[in-house]
């Protein structure tokens, strides 16, 4: 069964060299992305049908040694959160690439051939069960972001290319040099063995590089040069999907293998979430431009989703999964109809944008509806999520909630300033009658997402029951992640009776 | 009468080869026509590294234990080998890059017997097991680099540049040999192996004359692989030399260089290992903080690569400085992927010379990842490589030279690899932006070649040179698990 792990990861590898080594045309090159890319949608399907959800532990697993004599292997297999994450990637990668199609970009089989790569990149990063494995893919996401922001970009996009590997790899290679001292110090770079580490330098290697890439305040400042610049369908991916591989570092490596230092540094870190989350929503309410609000709101959003990941507690835990997925989804669909609107008025100024709504109602609809999901009204899956996360945090410190409470505050006010800003008020000078409501094609990317979010709005307990075993995450972070019962500091386990 | 030893012609089979395409070459350049000098040395020295390049591997084979041959003064064992291999590799697709730049037939096929006796004498030098072999090896080598540095008379640079190379290189040399002296002075022997027994015999562990001998062929060996603070020849030398020349002395000579370092140290002088692992370690250090600072500055591609290349010395003499089994395995799993990247990327550098018939750029690299995207691919990826990222044997390169370091106890030069890394990931990144990101026609550039009507035939010798290099340098990482068997094996021939 590991051979569906391992075509998740192949087959947009396979797609990638296709694309590139072809003269294929650019619609063929799109078209060829786009099969490979549902045909990913089909594979994950295949996975979720084959999950044991009520068993645990790592499933569709499978090992080869890369080099023996460091025991380094190719090892890869999911986790009901990982499975839902790589749910996430393929789900956004199938509505950018259809985005990417539609809107032609130039240079289309280096384009379509490097959003592939991304792909196997990301999946990797989610399956990869071998430190190294997980830090080869982790690098891989890195190339293509790079080259796709470098030249697909805006007009300040080498500033911001700069800047986004500056900070990434600074993270990255803290993470290699405690990988190195962490693999070779254990005898293996399993992460399925029984290891666990009280280092707390090792512990902050790794957390650096994850909470740059998420990012965590106060290491954000690549974050809206690179949202800005990238075309949209990339900061779509960016922000909806390589940030959520910050997120699953978190779960999978830093709690999971580092439990005493996470004990040590959870306020720590906590706290920062904090000021991330505030910080960021008055950033996002502040900000001119379509853009910096879902750029900044979505540092605000990786701030809340930190506080459910470092609750360590089991509603934490499923929170954090749903709002991770939530979020993707969310912020990606925003992204896709962010470059719509672009493309209509040449800006995403709000100065001169305005009036949307009149004549458009297709638009005007897509954006309410994301919008509100967005704000976590009742009743939408985003609203279970950060439910979850707040009554997580909760056992933390009350203080955590207020903060978690202001920051949803603060969510509606940027999203509404958002939706009245574009759809509402006087048309604005950018905004001629002659443009377009959505066209078939970006429908075609961004319902698929919507409807995830209103499926998940009905259902969230899919997710939140079927990520760590039954429903107790942290039991199952612990005995089946770690591989050691009764190795989590008890002090850590305050909430056990605290199941949803 | 002096008694001749019985001499093992199979161990020297690989330099003999070399020896016998430079002669043919040579024979070439004199009786053949002029129009025909070029296809024959070419096809004279790629037959030869050809042939070098089997009778190292099979050699490699057929040795599983360490022979000492011709009265003690050559090795034959799977190290030597497999540096042989990866010399032979590198010079075969050196040849493949020359082709179509040597294009005046007068010198052609001399330039041909030169860089095949280069080659033999680098073979000869990593089989080297006494102080005279190895001096033998060196200034073979040397002698025949310092030619094809100033090959082309009318390449600006080019004469400079072999003159510089000359008078620094033979000022190395010269260090070295009286290293060499001093040694033979305090232990009365040449073999390494009888060197480092006579140090145990006669417990002359830290004896002045034999630290400051060992010293001195430190320094020495220090030139040749162009190691921080001993490179002030690399980037000029690397500058003017004709491009493909370049790329064969950043990949086979530092090869050479770096292997003998860690055979002499090792095999003679294992005793020493408290000074000469920390005189390794600094070397190390300044060198990467040399090259990867000193190549964040530079506008010319080849002077950069120059100081990049300085900067690899650093990453490889750190599994040297380790001084343990994983080490021995890590500089050997390196040179291969490193000596792919190095010949790959010079070529693409050449490609990109002959286009513009100017000297590259920075800024007139503009654009070419568009206009040629296989070379543009290749060059993405031998900066990656270099840089440690993957899908490149670069970066298990750099994983393996860390964990030796680690595993020596060395976690402070672990920090400082990595430190140098993230500094040189600016200047490899710089080259993949001004290949991708820059449209050419934002420097108002006109290749010279497409004003004059159309783009330049493409040469599909260096394509195929590039591509296998290319090949290697993702095959090596995908495939570790057999090279680094095969690496472990040839590091077993030396003493750990």
């Amino acid at each position: 069964m590991g051979w569906l792990t391992t075509a998740l990861i192949l087959l947009p590898l396979g797609g990638a060299l296709l694309v590139w080594v072809f003269p294929w045309d650019a619609f063929t090159a799109g078209s060829i992305a786009l099969l490979v890319a549902l045909g990913e949608v089909g594979v994950w399907i295949e996975a979720l049908v084959r999950f044991h959800f009520d068993r645990g532990g790592l499933q569709l697993d499978q090992r080869t040694n890369w080099f023996s004599d460091l025991h380094v292997s190719y090892h890869v297999g999911m986790y009901g959160f990982s499975l839902w994450l790589v749910g996430l990637t393929v789900v956004v990668q199938a509505a950018t690439i259809i985005y990417a199609f539609w809107a032609g970009r130039t240079g289309a089989r280096a384009y379509f051939g490097l959003m592939l790569l991304l792909t196997a990149a990301v999946v990797g990063v989610f399956t990869a069960q071998d430190l190294l494995l997980f830090y080869v893919f982790w690098e891989a996401m890195l190339l293509p972001l790079y080259v796709l922001i470098g030249v697909w970009g805006g007009p300040g996009r080498l500033g911001a290319t700069i800047k986004f590997v500056i900070y990434t790899m600074a993270g990255s290679l803290l993470m290699l040099a405690a990988i190195i001292v962490l693999g070779l110090s254990q005898g293996t770079f399993d992460l399925t063995a029984t290891w666990q580490s009280s280092s707390d330098w090792l512990f902050l290697g790794f957390v650096a590089a994850f909470a740059v890439k998420a990012p965590l305040f106060p290491l954000h400042a690549w974050l809206p040069d690179a949202y800005r610049e990238s075309p949209p369908e990339v900061s779509a991916v960016l922000s909806g999907v390589v940030s959520k591989a910050a997120i699953y570092g978190f779960i999978r490596i830093a709690i999971t293998k580092f439990p005493e230092p996470t004990k040590d540094f959870r306020t720590v870190i906590l706290v920062l979430a904090a000021v991330g989350l505030v910080y960021g929503s008055l950033l996002a309410f502040r900000a001119p431009d379509v853009r910096g609000v879902i750029a900044y709101s979505s540092l605000a959003q990786l701030g809340l989703i930190t506080f459910g990941v470092f609750a360590v507690n089991d509603l934490g835990l499923n929170g954090a999964v749903l709002q991770m997925v939530n979020h993707g989804l969310i912020t990606a669909s925003l992204f896709l109809l962010a470059g719509g609107i672009e493309r209509r008025a040449t800006t995403g100024e709000f100065a001169r944008l305005g009036g949307f709504a009149r004549g458009r109602p297709i638009l005007a609809t897509v954006l309410m509806t994301i919008g509100i999901i967005g704000l976590a009204v009742p009743g939408s899956s985003a609203f279970a999520g950060e439910f979850e996360i707040l009554a997580g945090v909760f056992t933390r410190g009350w203080g955590y909630s207020v903060v978690g409470a202001v920051a949803i505050v603060l969510a509606a006010m940027y999203m509404l300033r958002l939706i009245s800003a574009v759809l509402h008020r006087e048309p604005g000078p950018a905004v001629t009658p002659e443009a377009l409501d959505l066209r078939p094609a970006e429908l075609g990317a961004i319902v698929p997402l919507l409807a995830c979010l209103l499926a998940l709005s009905v259902w969230p307990a899919a997710i939140t029951e079927r990520s760590f075993t039954g429903d107790r995450p942290q039991r199952a972070i612990s005995d089946q992640l770690a591989l050691s019962p009764s190795s989590f500091p008890v002090t850590i386990s305050v909430s056990k009776s605290s199941a949803p | 009468m002096i008694p001749r030893p019985h001499v093992d012609w199979f161990a020297l089979a690989p330099e003999l080869v070399l020896l016998g395409a430079m002669g043919f070459a040579l024979m070439g350049a004199v009786l053949l026509p002029r129009e025909n000098r070029r296809d024959f040395g070419a096809l004279a020295a790629a037959l030869g590294f050809a042939g070098a390049f089997v009778y190292a591997i099979v050699i490699y084979i057929h040795t599983p234990e360490v022979h000492s041959v011709i009265a003690d003064s050559v090795r034959r064992d799977r190290f030597g080998a497999l540096a042989q291999v990866i010399i032979a590799g590198a010079g075969l697709l050196t040849v493949g890059v020359a082709y179509a730049e040597r294009m005046r037939d007068e010198h052609v096929a001399e330039f041909y017997a030169l860089l095949a006796a280069a080659g033999a004498g680098m073979c000869f030098l990593v089989t080297a097991n006494n102080l005279m072999t190895l001096f033998l090896g060196l200034e073979w080598f040397s002698i025949s680099l310092y030619i094809l540095c100033a090959i082309d008379r009318e390449l600006e640079g080019s004469l400079e540049a072999g003159l510089k190379y000359l008078i620094i290189g033979s000022f190395g040399s010269a260090v070295l040999l009286f290293g060499s002296a001093l040694v033979y002075g305090a232990t009365g022997e040449l073999a390494f192996n009888r060197i480092s027994a006579a140090i145990g015999a006669q417990h002359l562990t830290g004896d002045a004359l034999l630290v400051a001998g060992l010293a001195m062929i430190i320094v020495g060996l220090g030139f040749k692989a162009s190691a921080a603070p001993f490179h002030m020849w690399t980037p000029d030398v690397y500058e003017g030399a004709p491009t493909p020349v370049t790329g064969f002395m950043a990949a086979a000579t530092k090869t050479a260089a770096l292997v003998l370092t860690l055979r002499v140290l090792r095999e003679a002088f294992p005793q020493e290992a408290h000074l000469w692992t920390i005189a390794i370690a600094a070397i190390a250090c300044a060198s990467l903080a040399v090259g990867n600072l000193a190549a964040l500055v530079q506008r010319s591609v080849k002077r950069m690569l120059a100081y990049s290349s300085i900067a690899q010395a650093g990453f490889m003499l750190i599994p040297i400085a380790s001084n343990n089994a994983i080490g021995g395995r890590a500089l050997l799993y390196y040179l291969i992927p490193y000596s792919a990247m190095s010949v790959g990327a010079f070529a693409v550098i050449t490609a990109r010379e002959r286009e513009l018939a100017a000297p590259v750029t920075l800024d007139n690299l503009a654009g070419m990842g568009w206009e040629r995207p296989v070379l543009g691919v290749a060059m993405c990826t031998f900066m990656f490589g270099f840089a440690g990222l993957p899908p490149t044997g670069g970066f298990v390169g750099k994983f393996y030279a860390f964990s030796a370091a680690f595993r020596h106890g060395w976690t402070w030069l672990v920090i400082v690899g990595v430190v140098a890394t993230a500094v040189s990931l600016y200047y490899y990144l710089a080259v993949v932006r001004a290949m991708y990101m820059r449209p050419a026609a934002e420097l108002q550039l006109t290749p010279t070649a497409v004003a004059a009507g159309g783009a330049p035939p493409r040469d599909a010798m260096l394509q195929t040179s590039v591509l296998l290099a290319l090949g290697a340098t993702i095959a090596s990482f995908i495939a570790v698990e057999p090279l680094i068997h095969v690496a472990k094996q040839a590091a077993a021939a030396l003493p750990f």
